[in-house]
């Protein structure tokens, strides 16, 4: 649905996104993970035809960003980082206005609209001024501003920013409900949000892609090895020494009663062995599991091992 | 360019001068000067033509010249200045408040966009003007002014003020700051009304060049109640490159 290659942007002398390459299948959910400032914007400018490309191409729905821009931006619904609201309208007038900028048929107009402030639960505040709303409604109107058309492809740059908790998951639950027939790419600098709502994700780093893959693939791939994590009653070096003898392990360090086993990579289930070398010892297990590796350990491994090879 | 995409921005801005207190000042204080100044003509005039009953002195004064001349002569100067409080936000505030993603990612063209705005704005002029047809009305009521002279006063003030707003919308493209806007487009427009000042010194070429570049020596004809070609394609072409100016202008940023 979306096919991205070659990507460069350069402002001045200074390279926004660098080389992108990436594919967004119909109907999957990406989501653009990155420290702020690392290019994510701007590929979904370039994507939405709003700023052109230094280099490089983009097709949307089968049609080139640069030579046929009108029907790109027919096919999305886009939702910058500053909601893209007029503040001296009511909600209803705006979406109005953006359904008619997205050439919705006149006869289909008033259903977009009703179907729109649904979705986004703004019928409350249908016919009150944008202005006067809170940021968490003002951010769901813009939501809708991108829905109103029901366009095949949703580009939402960071749909959450702003809202409670509730309204959060309320979001989440909608772009959810989306996927399938719309293709949605959304970027975002908090995990959890991508981990919520996205089948695969593409790490941005300094305007490069540092990673892409499904969220347990991403979590696969950075494990490296795996941790073990023990507790024990009483650790004794004996203990530890049986623990580092099962075939498999590569270092065991021990804080107090606290034990960090690690694996070498693909060595299939050790758990077993471990823990009887741990039992016969006697040691006695308290706690025992694989560590899990979350999310932010993962952007930040990647980030930083970004930024380390560039300081080389 | 589609005519209904630029239709549903024009209908957005238009609407938006009557929700924001700018229609609403605009409106009050031009109709306030321009019924003072009708007033105080009329009160002249009035003076004047009894002045020539009493001592009889062979010709009678008219209407057009007495009235109807330096009533939009002076509307033109008036528009002049209050023409760039309805084109600074056109654009300035779009960008400001980053709205013009959403026209810019939206499937309507760029010439869409900046006709659709000046089409909102002479629309706004048209209802300004409109409102002071009072005048003549009145002047008809009590009267027979020549209505040709009336209804080429009120069309070449209206091109006139068409161009003052393409000055505006241009500037308004090219700044977030609507004060710069308001600034830059007084001082153009005004510079573009005095270029024929320095027509006398000039050499005789350029003393044509200057003369035809005026944007009041185009409104004289009008004023008498002609319409000539020459002036229509002045004005007509102005807009046409202000207009185009403004795209162009849009056009760069997203290159930026």
């Amino acid at each position: 649905m979306i096919q991205v290659t070659g990507l460069s942007k350069h402002y001045g002398p200074r390279t926004a996104i660098d080389d992108l390459n990436f594919e967004v299948k119909k109907g999957e959910i990406v989501g653009f993970l990155g420290p702020n400032g690392a290019g994510k914007s701007t590929t979904m400018k370039i994507i939405t035809g709003f700023m052109p490309a230094s280099e490089g191409d983009v097709t949307v729905n089968g049609f080139d960003v640069f030579d046929r821009p009108i029907e790109v931006k027919r096919a999305i619904g886009y939702l910058p980082e500053t909601p893209p609201i007029y503040m001296e309208m009511t909600v209803r007038d705006f979406l109005d206005f953006a359904a008619r900028l997205n050439q919705v048929a006149k006869s289909d107009v008033k259903r977009q609209i009703d179907w729109a402030i649904e979705k986004t639960n703004l019928g409350d505040v249908a016919n009150r001024i944008i202005g006067n709303l809170s940021k968490g409604y003002k951010q769901r109107v813009g939501l809708a501003q991108a829905l109103v058309h029901n366009p095949p492809v949703l580009i939402l740059d960071e749909p959450t920013v702003g809202l409670d908790p509730k309204q959060i998951i309320e979001i989440r639950e909608l772009i959810k409900g989306l996927a399938g027939e719309h293709t949605i790419v959304l970027s975002s600098h908090i995990l959890p949000e991508v981990t919520a709502t996205c089948g695969r994700i593409i790490v941005i780093n300094r305007g490069r892609i540092v990673a892409e893959d499904t969220i347990d693939g991403l979590t696969m791939r950075l494990k490296k090895g795996l941790l073990l994590q023990m507790t024990v009653a009483a650790a004794n070096p004996s203990g530890i020494a049986a623990i580092k003898a099962v075939p498999g392990v590569t270092g065991v360090s021990a804080t107090g009663p606290k034990l960090v086993i690690e694996l070498a990579p693909n060595q299939g289930e050790l758990r077993d062995r471990v823990a009887k070398a741990a039992v016969e010892s006697g040691m006695g297990i308290l706690e025992f599991g694989a560590e899990k590796v979350s999310l932010e350990e993962i952007f930040l491994q990647l980030t930083t091992e970004e930024n380390a090879k560039e300081a080389v | 360019m589609s005519f209904a995409n630029a239709w549903t921005i024009a209908r957005r801005d238009f609407r938006s001068y009557f929700t924001t207190p700018i229609a609403y000042i605009v409106l009050a204080l031009f109709l306030a000067i321009m019924g003072y100044m009708f007033f105080n003509m009329l009160a002249y005039f009035n003076e004047q033509a009894m002045n020539y009953q009493t001592y009889n002195m062979g010709h009678s004064m008219s209407l057009s010249e007495g009235v109807i001349r330096p009533l939009y002569g002076n509307m033109n100067v008036i528009l002049l200045f209050f023409s760039p409080a309805i084109t600074m936000r056109l654009f300035a505030e779009e960008r400001k408040n980053q709205t013009i993603q959403l026209l810019m990612t939206s499937p309507v063209s760029l010439t869409d966009i900046v006709f659709g705005k000046f089409l909102s704005a002479t629309l706004f002029v048209a209802v300004m003007i409109g409102a002071t047809l009072v005048y003549p009305i009145t002047l008809m009521i009590f009267g027979q002014p020549d209505v040709g002279t009336l209804v080429s006063s009120i069309l070449g003030t209206f091109l006139l003020t068409c161009c003052l707003l393409t000055t505006g919308i241009l500037f308004s493209a090219m700044t977030e700051n609507q004060i710069v806007a308001v600034f830059l487009t007084v001082c153009v427009n005004f510079l573009l009304w005095i270029i024929s000042w320095s027509a006398y010194s000039a050499g005789p070429v350029w003393s044509d060049v200057l003369m035809h570049l005026s944007l009041i020596n185009h409104f004289m004809k009008f004023s008498q109640g002609a319409i000539e070609t020459a002036d229509l394609v002045y004005y007509f072409s102005f807009i046409f490159f202000g207009l185009f100016l403004t795209h162009r202008v849009l056009d760069s940023f997203r290159w930026r």
